[in-house]
């Protein structure tokens, strides 16, 4: 790589091409890419992590003893009480964050003020609604050795939301959501939410209402109508995210019946650390050190076979730090978080792209030391990286998306067997949410994708379904034109209804045929780490 | 019913297998000496019928059940019953029957499809509230067992014949019919299904599962 120039930009976040840029890095898939864009294409960088908290335990207990509209946690303790607490899955952060976890501390300091105040009844759930049961070895690195040892298995374990025995009705809104929640959290005294907020989408009411759910009470939000009256899953209003306003309707009702202390964090985007530091800064920022070890780990990984690339990128735990903690009520909980999570993300862009470049990370929320099948891989791109913005999207309606990957088809066969039949059936029958949304039932009641979500690692069998949904907006904004460049496997692209090329000119090239323009404009998404673009049309 | 589901036996829902349930047999017969006989001629031709396994499952059965020779018809029965209550009963994986009352509720017919021997079969099945059960039967002349098995013998492709003409009297379409085996030797039957699932599969078993994308299950 022709080491770059200094450039003075009076936009931090922002860079255009020239003559002098040198190559830009996309991820591509467990590879990486060094990819050189046309002259005057507009690249977004995220902003550089903020610093973390420098006294943490210290926050997490002022957070408690300085709850929002709330009592302090120690208030509401007495001794004998019926307590649960409940935390956030396996689904972040991402990657999984270096221990301790921000949850193990948590909970070391709600369980340490339970303990001062004799409450022993006291059960741990991890709130995975219809994501794959957490491992032992798993939810030990996330609540620590001391509390695993203490806990597991009887008084820490995973919620079933296919538990006949297990579930109950809380009540029904007025609009006529069922509200449906794990029985031991509601016939608790009190309910602690334990949360981790990655991106504006978690936390909230997400946390209770979906995360100790059922399939009949997820269905409210999670469907192809909810769905297709979202503009933006990261921009929480309920003006622009109809899925935020199901779930909040839905949560006034939990908070209304139940008690539930909510303890909510969220983190800065520094994502990689140690030898792979380099990931976190722009280019044009790199040192020669940046650059060889940049070349080397490109030349490793190029050279290994992608199950060895898996396990190395599976050992990446990232050195994120924690920015904000806050407790209490529900929605004020929230509202103070919000605002710290969108001071580390939200960077300003003006104008729209015809064509936006993305990199794919081996990362989503449904493939921890897994595999990212193409369902996954479809789900990242049009669901999570497209939706990335508040205003407007990045992309113009009827624009393209141009992203890397090596889009192989491969499915793990413990976590995903469901994903299999999705990928081979429903997507051979139509890539329209409409056309498949009919076989949902017939997913949902294959008493084998139930006993393998309930007494194995699988997601429940609906959660193809909803991964396919999620990328609709992105679908429809698009047209579905997405172009993957040097798939491993060209059938996947295909397969999702998209077009492969060979090298990025390629893909250029068939941008400027689909928006009907001899130069698009381009604009490169230059993530991970996570931003999210406040676009000004 | 919407459609069935058929189950192998050994290994998918027990954790037992035939040479366990002929092992209990030899040390039940009347006389020491038979017992002790019929004993050391079972460990010591253990190796061999792992051989005889691996050459084919119908090979395995023809050898293997030639050591219930002269067993008396009743005393099968009888010890039948006392084998299920003391042995297999605690051997049932928990999650099978679980999973049973699940595909019940969903509206498929339950049936067991296995080449162990009726005598345990028959207990099991009124343990397991299945609607049909098929077995391998002993021979017997004058009440003893010959050692020798009534033919058809449930084995390998003779399985997958049982559970579609099974089908096609009762009217199933065996695109959406389900079956669950463990073994390499029940392929055919899996493969007769449009749903079939491998439960603690063997490792042959496993690797065509894989092939096929057939759902893999581990129960206990």
């Amino acid at each position: 790589m022709a080491r770059p120039r200094p450039r003075i930009t009076r936009d931090p976040n922002i860079e255009f091409v020239d003559d002098k840029t040198g190559p830009l890095v996309a991820f591509h898939g467990t590879r990486f890419k060094e990819i050189s864009l046309p002259r005057g294409s507009r690249i977004i960088y995220p902003n550089p992590p903020m610093e973390p908290i420098g006294n943490l335990k210290a926050a997490i207990r002022y957070a408690l003893n300085h709850p929002e509209e709330s009592e302090p946690l120690f208030a509401k303790l007495r001794p004998g009480m019926k307590l649960t607490i409940a935390v956030d899955d396996i689904s972040l952060p991402l990657p999984p964050m270096q221990r301790p976890d921000v949850r193990e501390l948590l909970l070391t300091e709600v369980l340490s003020l339970c303990a001062d105040y004799g409450v022993d009844d006291i059960h741990i759930i991890v709130a995975i609604c219809l994501h794959r049961r957490m491992t032992g070895p798993e939810i030990k690195r996330m609540v620590g050795d001391k509390i695993y040892d203490a806990y597991y298995p009887d008084r820490l374990y995973n919620h079933d939301a296919e538990d006949p025995d297990g579930i109950v009705e809380v009540g029904i809104t007025p609009e006529g959501d069922h509200v449906r929640l794990n029985k031991r959290a509601v016939e608790s005294d009190l309910l602690i939410y334990v949360n981790l907020n990655l991106v504006p989408m978690n936390g909230g009411h997400k946390s209770v209402t979906v995360g100790l759910c059922d399939y009949l009470s997820v269905s409210a939000h999670h469907n192809t109508h909810a769905l297709h009256r979202c503009h933006s899953y990261f921009d929480p209003r309920p003006e622009s995210s109809h899925l935020q306003k199901v779930m909040d309707r839905m949560g006034r009702l939990v908070d209304e019946k139940l008690d539930v202390f909510h303890i909510e964090t969220t983190i800065n985007n520094r994502m990689f650390g140690g030898l792979v530091s380099h990931l976190n800064k722009p280019e044009r920022t790199w040192n020669d050190f940046d650059r060889l070890n940049f070349h080397t780990s490109k030349a490793a990984l190029d050279r290994m076979p992608e199950v060895a690339r898996r396990k190395i990128f599976d050992q990446i735990a990232a050195p994120y730090g924690v920015i904000a903690v806050h407790a209490g009520k529900t929605e004020p909980t929230h509202k103070r978080i919000l605002e710290k999570s969108f001071e580390q993300y939200a960077v300003p862009v003006k104008g729209q792209a015809d064509v936006v470049v993305m990199g794919v990370a081996p990362i989503t929320p449904y493939s921890v030391y897994s595999i990212m099948n193409p369902i996954l891989v479809q789900v990242m791109v049009l669901g999570y990286l497209f939706n990335m913005y508040r205003g407007v999207p990045l992309v113009k309606e009827g624009g393209v998306i141009i992203a890397f990957h090596t889009c192989r088809e491969e499915f793990h066969r413990e976590h995903h067997p469901s994903y299999v039949e999705f990928y081979h059936r429903m997507l051979a029958i139509s890539t329209n949410s409409y056309d498949i949304h009919q076989y949902e039932k017939e997913f949902v009641e294959n008493p084998d994708y139930i006993h393998m979500y309930r007494k194995g690692h699988a997601y429940h069998p609906v959660h193809p379904f909803y991964m396919w949904y999620w990328g609709d907006a992105g679908r429809k904004h698009v047209r579905n034109q997405v172009i993957i460049v040097d798939a491993d496997h060209p059938r996947v692209p295909q397969q999702l209804g998209w077009m492969n090329a060979r090298t990025l000119d390629e893909a250029l090239e068939m941008a400027s045929t689909l928006t009907g323009k001899s130069q698009p404009e381009v604009s490169m998404f230059h993530c991970p780490p996570i931003m999210i673009c406040d676009v000004e049309a | 019913m919407k459609a069935a589901a058929f189950y192998d036996v050994d290994g998918t829902l027990i954790s037992t297998n035939v040479v366990h349930i002929y092992g209990w047999y030899a040390l039940n017969v009347p006389g020491l000496a038979d017992r002790l006989t019929r004993g050391a001629r079972l460990a010591a031709a253990l190796p061999f019928y792992a051989v005889a396994d691996r050459i084919g499952r119908k090979f395995f059965n023809d050898i293997f059940y030639r050591n219930y020779r002269g067993i008396p018809q009743d005393r099968l029965y009888v010890l039948g019953e006392e084998l299920f209550d003391r042995v297999v009963k605690k051997k049932v994986f928990q999650d099978m029957i679980e999973l049973m009352k699940r595909s019940r509720a969903e509206g498929y017919a339950q049936v067991l499809v296995t080449g162990a021997l009726d005598t345990i079969t028959a207990p099991l099945a009124r343990y397991l509230e299945v609607d049909h059960w098929f077995a391998n039967k002993l021979e017997f002349i004058d009440g003893e067992a010959t050692g020798e098995l009534v033919a058809p013998v449930l084995a390998g492709p003779q399985k997958a014949e049982t559970l579609r003409r099974f089908a096609l009297e009762h009217g199933y379409d065996l695109n959406h019919c389900r079956a669950y085996a463990d073994s390499a030797s029940d392929i055919p039957m899996l493969s007769a299904v449009g749903r079939p699932v491998a439960v603690n599969p063997d490792t042959t078993l496993k690797a065509t599962a894989h092939a096929h994308d057939w759902p893999v299950m581990w129960a206990k």
